[in-house]
């Protein structure tokens, strides 16, 4: 009986035919993917994107040359060169990160006393060549002018669970 | 025909004029079937990407429509690179075989009573032995690369495009033991006048069954495309083709798709007929009709590379040479019989 049920089943190619509705099932379900370039999905305040040097509301940067970050790096993709200031202020004179090299694992965010090395929310900087994705210190501080607000605002959101 | 006489009116001689008329048409088909094969293969993307849940192309063009020109274009402004070892005419030679094999098919196929280029009354073994030639572009394109990976998919392939034409050629036997005739047009005229004559709802049935499983494997398409396997191998035997070689394969390919989906439409859906012979049916132009019947052979095409997983190559050969050939032979003798039997309810 069961290889009777088997060869009718064969036969009707029943298999098939119940492939076909469950697919057309799926075929008139909602999407399931985010439209992407005109839709975003919600993001989290610890979202780890492209690195970013704050500043100050005054204007001066954060960044006071301790290079933890620089020690703590398991990918060793920052580089620092620092020197006092005219003011005697300990500052730093280059501040490179090899976007290639960074495994995007936060610690130098965790490790920075002063907040001023952060990964903020972008992840729409592809580049056409390598060379462009080598930043430089002026490139982070503008990151850090550009996504300033939405950096201040995740560091707030995370704050209560530090 | 119009074009012909008027030619015939400016003075030219009736072999000019006819010549020229058909090459003008030749051309304007070609150029139409061209365009929609952009759109038919948009349609085959979205179909697919709908099963899964996901959206398609939708960035160029509204609703994605430009997607397969921008393709064409990115193809044609890469670099064809062609292998040191390879043949160099052959391999060219390879991509432009398939494809104009693909559209010389449609020369026969009628889109309505009349619009035929060719209305020769071998119609059915002009497209048989088109599609067996097929074959050749696959095995050139293989052996003139040069590489043992496009030799072997190239008689992988072949083997497979092989076996299936066996069982296609004996349903195309039932579908002609019940027309009477080698002329698709005659075929068509056969099935008339509504959705009562067509051969789908005839004892041809499971021989529809067997020629649409046939074209998929004959077409190198999902389930039975191990030659390509996206997902695990590469291109078969278009590892080595780049640019414009590569999209003369593509394009033949999606040709051939619609041309079996167009054969199946004239065999068994009935071509250019309204499925009901009464007034606003009979008023829509039976073009119309032809291109809904393919699209609809079409969409089932791409359903089934949606939900069928891919075939195992002795399965494959198994299914071709163990069911789908016995079972066409011993229907060839049914139909016969049917034939002989049930003359006049037949028709043949």
């Amino acid at each position: 009986m069961a290889y009777l049920d088997r060869a009718v089943r064969s036969i009707f190619l029943w298999e098939f035919v119940q492939a076909f509705w469950l697919s057309m099932k799926y075929f008139f379900a909602p999407k399931a993917t985010v439209n992407y370039p005109y839709e975003r999905n919600a993001q989290s305040p610890r979202f780890r994107g492209e690195h970013a040097l704050r500043r100050y509301p005054s204007g001066e940067e954060r960044c006071i040359a301790c290079k933890l970050c620089e020690a703590i790096c398991p990918a060793q993709a920052i580089t620092i060169e620092a020197e006092p200031r005219e003011d005697g202020s300990r500052r730093t004179t280059r501040y490179d990160i090899d976007m290639v090299k960074c495994i995007y694992c936060g610690f130098c965010q965790e490790a920075c006393p002063v907040d001023a090395i952060v990964e903020g929310p972008n992840l729409e900087f592809a580049t056409e060549s390598r060379e462009e994705l080598y930043y430089d210190k002026a490139r982070l501080l503008a990151n850090g002018d550009r996504w300033e607000r939405a950096i201040a605002r995740n560091i707030e959101l995370d704050a209560p669970y530090r | 025909m119009f074009f012909t006489n008027y030619l015939q009116h400016q003075g030219l001689s009736y072999a000019w004029s006819w010549t020229i008329s058909q090459v003008v048409l030749i051309g304007v088909a070609e150029v139409v079937l061209l365009v929609s094969i952009a759109f038919w293969i948009l349609a085959d993307r979205k179909i697919w990407a709908a099963v899964q849940m996901r959206r398609g192309p939708n960035v160029v063009g509204v609703f994605g429509l430009l997607q397969t020109f921008a393709d064409a274009m990115k193809f044609m402004f890469k670099e064809p690179i062609i292998p040191a070892a390879a043949n160099k005419v052959i391999f060219i030679l390879a991509p432009l075989v398939t494809t104009t094999l693909a559209f010389a098919g449609w020369a026969v196929v009628p889109l309505d009573n009349g619009w035929v280029a060719a209305d020769i009354n071998v119609g059915v073994l002009y497209l048989f032995a088109i599609s067996s030639l097929g074959v050749y572009g696959v095995i050139m394109g293989g052996w003139a690369s040069n590489s043992k990976y496009a030799f072997l998919a190239a008689l992988r392939s072949a083997a497979q495009m092989v076996s299936y034409e066996v069982s296609i050629g004996f349903v195309i036997i039932t579908v002609l033991l019940y027309a009477g005739s080698l002329n698709l047009s005659d075929i068509v005229r056969a099935q008339g006048p509504d959705i009562r004559g067509w051969y789908l709802l005839s004892p041809l049935f499971p021989m529809f069954v067997i020629f649409f499983v046939s074209a998929l494997a004959e077409t190198q398409r999902p389930p039975f495309d191990l030659l390509e396997a996206e997902s695990e191998l590469v291109a078969g035997f278009m590892v080595e083709y780049s640019s414009t070689p590569f999209l003369l394969f593509f394009l033949g390919e999606y040709v051939n798709i619609i041309l079996l989906c167009a054969v199946m439409s004239v065999m068994f859906l009935g071509g250019w007929l309204p499925p009901v012979a009464i007034w606003p049916f009979t008023v829509v132009p039976g073009v119309i009709w032809f291109v809904i019947k393919i699209a609809i052979m079409f969409f089932m095409i791409s359903m089934v590379k949606a939900f069928v997983p891919r075939y195992r190559y002795d399965q494959l050969m198994r299914l071709g040479w163990k069911v789908f050939l016995p079972t066409s032979m011993a229907w060839v003798a049914l139909t016969a019989a049917i034939v002989v039997l049930f003359r006049h309810h037949v028709g043949a």
